[in-house]
């Protein structure tokens, strides 16, 4: 029989902060991203083949590509981010990992939106800075290259968060990929509708303030709603396997 | 005898329509060594899983403390230790890395506590090499060496044993048995013929064997 009574039961106080968690799971995220390079650049030269086939493919004409150019490196972007999004979750779940996270005593919700800023720093970041060089290969305009870049920057993040949840569904499966698209696509329409609708009307001349601000009730809401549906997907995904 | 700190009651489980196990109740006190044992397929990870709260596939009560777990979900994890059959090791980290990284949520400590652990299970001079690049066992030893810095009470360990060489078997034993003698709580699944003093045993399979 023990000599001691029971082991102190951990109180709050003995574990770090949400806070804490969270940057360590962000760095972890990033260092891990960085160390496997051909996941990283993947989307990126995605990113690049397929805005560089529309001239080649459509027409090269100025008329056309100032035209069709936000939206053609819209749903380039688009493409890449969902092409990515396998390796949100994949690889923790099959290493373990996955499992730890959903047994932290944090809250998932904020463990899983480090995560996917993680997956956004290392996908779209790279994309929204690659776009202006892009922009300027397809003969977009100051304003409207200006206006591109500002709705990839505030669209792909929600990009990110939207997929997650499709990325934590499919977890189990063996060949999630196309399921994923199917699932994602649909959600990803009002972003790419309002992100090019954004950059025509910047095109234009007319005013953008009401695009912008709904650019951004997209990403609030994502921000806000998206993880809560991700982390509850991870569970069940986690608890089929 | 002190109160349970884990407690499953009636616990019932079906896996593709068969009957995994009916009416479990199990009891882990703190200062006990229980080793879940039964043949291959009878659900040891299954159950395992249930009582980490990875698994919500069940009938019956799990109560952590005298009170139902999913009221006390957060006070849970923190109490909780669990090994998986995947170790939770990322292959492209070095073991110092990954142990920084799974002990971080945590407990906050210092990098000397970590290598200092990750000494004690005997992978000194491997602190600096990525994961992928080490044994099985040696990978194994890196989730290990978490027990070496953990202060849950309450440790549920799959497989833990797997890959692991006779040195490590024997003192890994000495130290769960250790935890028990301090007051810890620990159940086990292996592979081996473990039978130590003092150990509890729940066994699977009995549904299928008469």
């Amino acid at each position: 029989m023990p000599a001691d009574p029971a082991m102190v039961v951990r109180s709050p106080e003995d574990s770090p902060g949400t806070f804490g968690a969270m940057r360590s799971l962000f760095l972890r995220d990033l260092r891990v991203a960085f160390r496997q390079k051909q996941d990283l650049l993947n989307p990126l030269l995605f990113f690049i083949m397929v805005v560089s086939l529309f001239p080649l493919g459509v027409s090269p004409e100025v008329s056309f590509l100032s035209r069709a150019g936000s939206g053609i490196l819209w749903v380039a972007a688009l493409l890449s981010v969902l092409l990515s999004l396998d390796h949100l979750f994949r690889h923790d779940y099959d290493d373990g990992t996955l499992e730890q996270l959903v047994l932290q005593p944090q809250s998932l919700f904020l463990l899983v939106l480090a995560k996917t800023l993680a997956h956004w720093v290392v996908t779209g970041l790279p994309l929204v800075l690659l776009s202006p060089v892009l922009g300027v290969m397809v003969h977009l305009e100051g304003n409207s290259l200006g206006m591109l870049c500002l709705t990839l920057l505030i669209g792909t993040p929600v990009l990110s968060l939207i997929g997650s949840i499709g990325a934590a569904l499919t977890l189990g499966l063996r060949s999630a990929g196309v399921l994923l698209s199917l699932l994602i696509i649909p959600l990803y329409i009002p972003v790419l509708i309002f992100g090019t609708g954004t950059v025509a009307a910047a095109a234009e001349g007319a005013p953008v303030g009401a695009y912008i601000a709904l650019m951004g009730a997209f990403l609030v809401l994502a921000v806000t709603l998206a993880p809560f549906a991700t982390a509850a997907a991870l569970r069940i995904s986690l608890s089929n396997s | 005898m002190s109160e349970p700190l884990l407690q499953a009651v009636n616990l019932e489980c079906e896996r593709d329509d068969r009957v995994l196990f009916r009416d479990l109740s199990v009891a882990i006190v703190p200062g006990t060594l229980t080793r879940v044992e039964g043949p291959n397929g009878t659900g040891k990870t299954t159950l395992l899983r249930i009582l980490a709260g990875l698994s919500d596939h069940y009938s019956g009560q799990v109560l952590w403390r005298g009170e139902p777990r999913n009221h006390r979900r957060e006070e849970f994890a923190r109490n909780l230790l669990y090994i998986g059959h995947k170790p939770g090791i990322k292959p492209l980290l070095t073991p110092m890395e990954n142990l920084r990284s799974l002990v971080s949520g945590r407990r906050p400590l210092s990098d000397d506590v970590l290598s200092q652990a990750l000494e004690g299970t005997g992978l000194a001079g491997f602190q600096t090499v990525p994961c992928r690049n080490l044994s099985a066992g040696q990978q194994r030893r890196v989730a290990l060496a978490r027990l070496l810095v953990s202060d849950e009470p309450l440790w549920i360990l799959d497989e833990a044993f797997t890959a692991i060489d006779h040195h490590g078997v024997a003192a890994l034993e000495n130290l769960l048995q250790e935890r028990a003698r301090q007051g810890g709580a620990v159940i086990v699944t292996t592979h081996h013929d473990m039978d130590l003093p003092d150990m509890k045993r729940v066994t699977l399979g009995g549904l299928h064997a008469g």
